[in-house]
């Protein structure tokens, strides 16, 4: 039985997660001894008003598409991905490989081959714990967090030992060649005659790509057998057992979804940012897409929300940390804040809801 | 060869690597037994580290630091507590919550306080653990004259701040509470089977928190140390990874306190290698033996298994021999005796390629309290 109308559990949910949220990180502002709105204003004059603050933000959303999506997957199989942060650092050693060793002659190949080589080494990444989650029986969340740090392991060693030119003392490979560079939005914008658009802006077209794996993720989990079968994991193991479904097959397969979306982020930070590999690029990302998950209820269209939501707060909270004496890491507060309300503490924001719905049914009757 | 000394250098550092690690695994341990998973270590390890320099930086005393830091993790466990007991919520993301939590605010507020980018200024003597030497140590000076006794006694023993002793001290304690007593038969089995331990009239709850507040005091004595003793104030992300390398220590030591020190005092030993040694030769046709050793290991292993099990360890199988190749390949020119360089990053990531080892149950297997990560309902 629902006690609340659906839409009250999509919209008014994450929107009470969302304001608590805000509230705390306001007094927060006003304990630095700054004022909120005014930050608000910054944030928004920073990033909505200007097109190269488009830009930027739609760059971090291209990431938190990608991750969130993945995160969304394994949810759905009741699955916690937590290691989309190493998957998406060995998709970027896939993507390196892919730009530096094959000769592509147009950038329309490149992002083809780049987003294989990306989504094929995720998947592998995700694909030994998954292995290990569904033969061994060992929790995927361990797993999964032992694997973000051999993956920086992983990555340090390529970047050190083997991919970095000779002479050159950063921890970084050699540029990618010019005809893998992808267009950016001022690239595009230029084509059409707006030349000023969205200078020097990193967003490129692999935010196209993003909105591409909304809709196929929304297909997938809402629209094929597969999904269907992973849904009814999710929901309930001994019930999908019965109905014919094979958990190890079914954890394979959303764990290596998971981690080829993963992945697939590196072609938007890797190939289209910094056009070579370098560390640390995922920038926390992989666990930003749990926060995006979370609130965007694990449907494609919230996280779509989600995502652009906080490409606006990581946008923005650079321009604070530029104009204010708030640091950056504010974000990393409201980010773990809307992860306590709508992930840990979700009970005490519908516990409230519930009993207001469950007083106008009794008044009703 | 290398010298005694060295030697007892090395084990030195290991040591002190593996104090905050050790404290830290046992908070885990305090809460995973009672049933609640605890993801969230690193955050409050990191809090504590904050809030102990912070306050020792401030009023100049490192027992009022030690104090806050501890109370300021407590808060944190207590924020896991209402989230994963009182309201049911998910044991994992409450940790993941709390680790952002405290990677955050740590930041804003130190900048806020100090103006330093996220540092606290370097304590003085009196905000600091000072090392305790024991009665007739020789100095560091005279250390290469003394005899390898003294070397050891001088060295390995005595030197260390209050804590790492402390640290040592907790490992009986936690297991004379968890085996001896009447409360640790109730946690542990409450960390199995909650059910239970509720129709024998015992509070779930209460247990339940206690355990998590016996975790909170012990991140926040580990939180102390990084900043007070291992070093001389806070940075920003200075607990580095440490809370999860004390998770993979507990999988390690499969949950039990005596094992857990050996774990830890392990895993100490792979940094304190590692920051003491930049290269580390090993003979390479050696090393590409034992690759191939564990390799056949595998194959042999899934000869009779399914297609998955096939593909995968068949898979990794191969990777393992290719980079057996690979070695053989990369000193083909220089003969049989030749050494081969092993990278650093190798040695850093080995406790976690264990913990995976563990946890896939090929060599010992690993099996969690029964009860954890599930919240407990009530029977109405």
């Amino acid at each position: 039985m629902d006690i609340m109308p659906k839409w009250v559990d999509i919209i008014i949910v994450p929107l009470l997660s969302l304001f608590l949220a805000a509230f705390l990180s306001a007094l927060l502002i006003i304990a630095i001894g700054e004022s909120p709105i005014a930050a608000l204003n910054l944030m928004i004059e920073g990033t909505l008003l200007r097109s190269a603050g488009w830009g930027y933000m739609l760059y971090y959303t291209t990431n938190f598409i990608f991750t969130g999506l993945a995160v969304s997957v394994a949810f759905h199989a009741a699955l916690f991905n937590i290691g989309g942060e190493g998957q998406a650092m060995i998709g970027g050693l896939g993507v390196a490989l892919v730009c530096l060793f094959i000769p592509w002659p147009h950038w329309t190949l490149a992002i083809v081959g780049a987003s294989i080589g990306a989504a094929v080494f995720g998947m592998i990444w995700a694909g030994l714990p998954a292995y290990l989650q569904a033969k061994r029986g060992s929790h995927i969340v361990i797993t999964t967090i032992m694997f973000n740090f051999i993956a920086a392991g992983v990555l340090n060693f390529f970047l050190v030992d083997v991919l970095k030119p000779k002479g050159s003392m950063d921890p970084a490979s050699a540029n990618f060649p010019v005809s893998t560079h992808l267009p950016t939005f001022q690239d595009i914008a230029s084509l059409f005659g707006f030349e000023k658009a969205f200078r020097s802006a990193p967003a490129n077209v692999s935010f196209f790509i993003a909105l591409l794996a909304c809709v196929a993720v929304w297909y997938l989990i809402w629209r094929s057998p597969l999904g269907y079968e992973i849904r009814a994991l999710g929901k309930s193991g001994p019930a999908a057992r019965y109905a014919g479904v094979r958990p190890v097959k079914i954890i394979m397969i959303a764990m290596m979804i998971s981690g080829a979306l993963c992945g697939m982020m590196a072609i938007n930070t890797t190939q289209g940012e910094s056009e070579r590999l370098i560390l640390n690029f995922t920038e926390g990302a992989g666990f930003i897409g749990i926060a995006v998950a979370l609130m965007g209820r694990s449907h494609p269209l919230g996280v779509l929300l989600a995502a652009l939501l906080f490409g606006f707060l990581y946008q923005g909270g650079a321009e604070l940390a530029l104009w204010t004496k708030i640091p950056r890491e504010l974000i990393v507060v409201i980010q773990a804040l809307v992860i306590l309300f709508t992930g840990a503490l979700s009970l005490m924001v519908r516990a409230p809801l519930e009993s207001f719905f469950m007083s106008l049914r009794k008044a009703k009757e | 060869m290398i010298e005694f000394l060295t030697l007892l250098q090395v084990l030195d550092s290991s040591l002190r690597l593996a104090t905050p690690l050790l404290l830290v695994c046992l908070a885990g341990l305090f809460s995973e037994r009672a049933g609640i998973f605890d993801i969230g270590l690193e955050g409050k390890l990191l809090a504590a580290a904050f809030v102990s320099a912070a306050f020792a930086a401030i009023t100049g005393s490192v027992w009022l630091g030690l104090l806050a830091g501890i109370l300021a993790s407590i808060m944190l466990s207590l924020l896991h507590g209402l989230a994963s007991i009182t309201l049911r919520g998910d044991q994992i993301i409450s940790g993941v919550a709390i680790n952002f939590l405290a990677a955050g605010l740590t930041v804003v507020v130190a900048q806020d306080l100090f103006g330093q980018g996220g540092r606290t200024p370097p304590l003085k003597s009196g905000g600091r653990f000072e090392p305790i030497n024991f009665p007739g140590a020789t100095s560091s000076k005279e250390m290469n004259e003394a005899g390898p006794l003294m070397q050891f006694y001088s060295e390995l023993l005595s030197g260390h701040s209050l804590l790492v002793y402390v640290a040592l001290l907790t490992v009986p304690i936690s297991w004379f509470i968890l085996y001896k007593t009447r409360y640790g038969l109730r946690l542990r089995a409450v960390g199995e089977n909650p059910a239970a331990v509720d129709t024998a009239g015992i509070s779930v709850r209460g247990l339940r928190y206690s355990a998590v507040i016996i975790g909170g005091v012990l991140c926040g004595i580990a939180g102390a140390y990084i900043a007070t003793s291992l070093q001389a104030n806070f940075t920003k992300d200075m607990s580095a990874g440490r809370g999860f390398i004390a998770l993979a220590a507990l999988i390690f030591a499969k949950w039990r306190p005596w094992y857990a020190l050996s774990a830890c005092l392990l895993f100490g030993f792979f940094f304190a290698v590692d920051t003491r040694f930049q290269n580390i030769l090993l003979p390479a046709w050696f090393l590409s033996g034992f690759l191939i050793l564990i390799a056949l290991g595998l194959l042999s292993y899934v000869w009779k298994k399914d297609y998955l099990d096939k593909a995968v360890l068949g898979g990794l199988a191969v990777g393992i021999s290719i980079i057996a190749f690979l070695v053989i390949f990369s000193v083909w020119d220089t003969g049989t005796s030749s050494q081969i360089k092993i990278p650093v990053v190798f040695i850093q990531s080995l406790p976690y390629v264990l913990t995976v080892v563990v946890l896939a149950g090929f060599v010992g297997k690993a099996i969690p309290p029964r009860a954890g990560g599930q919240p407990y309902v009530k029977e109405r």
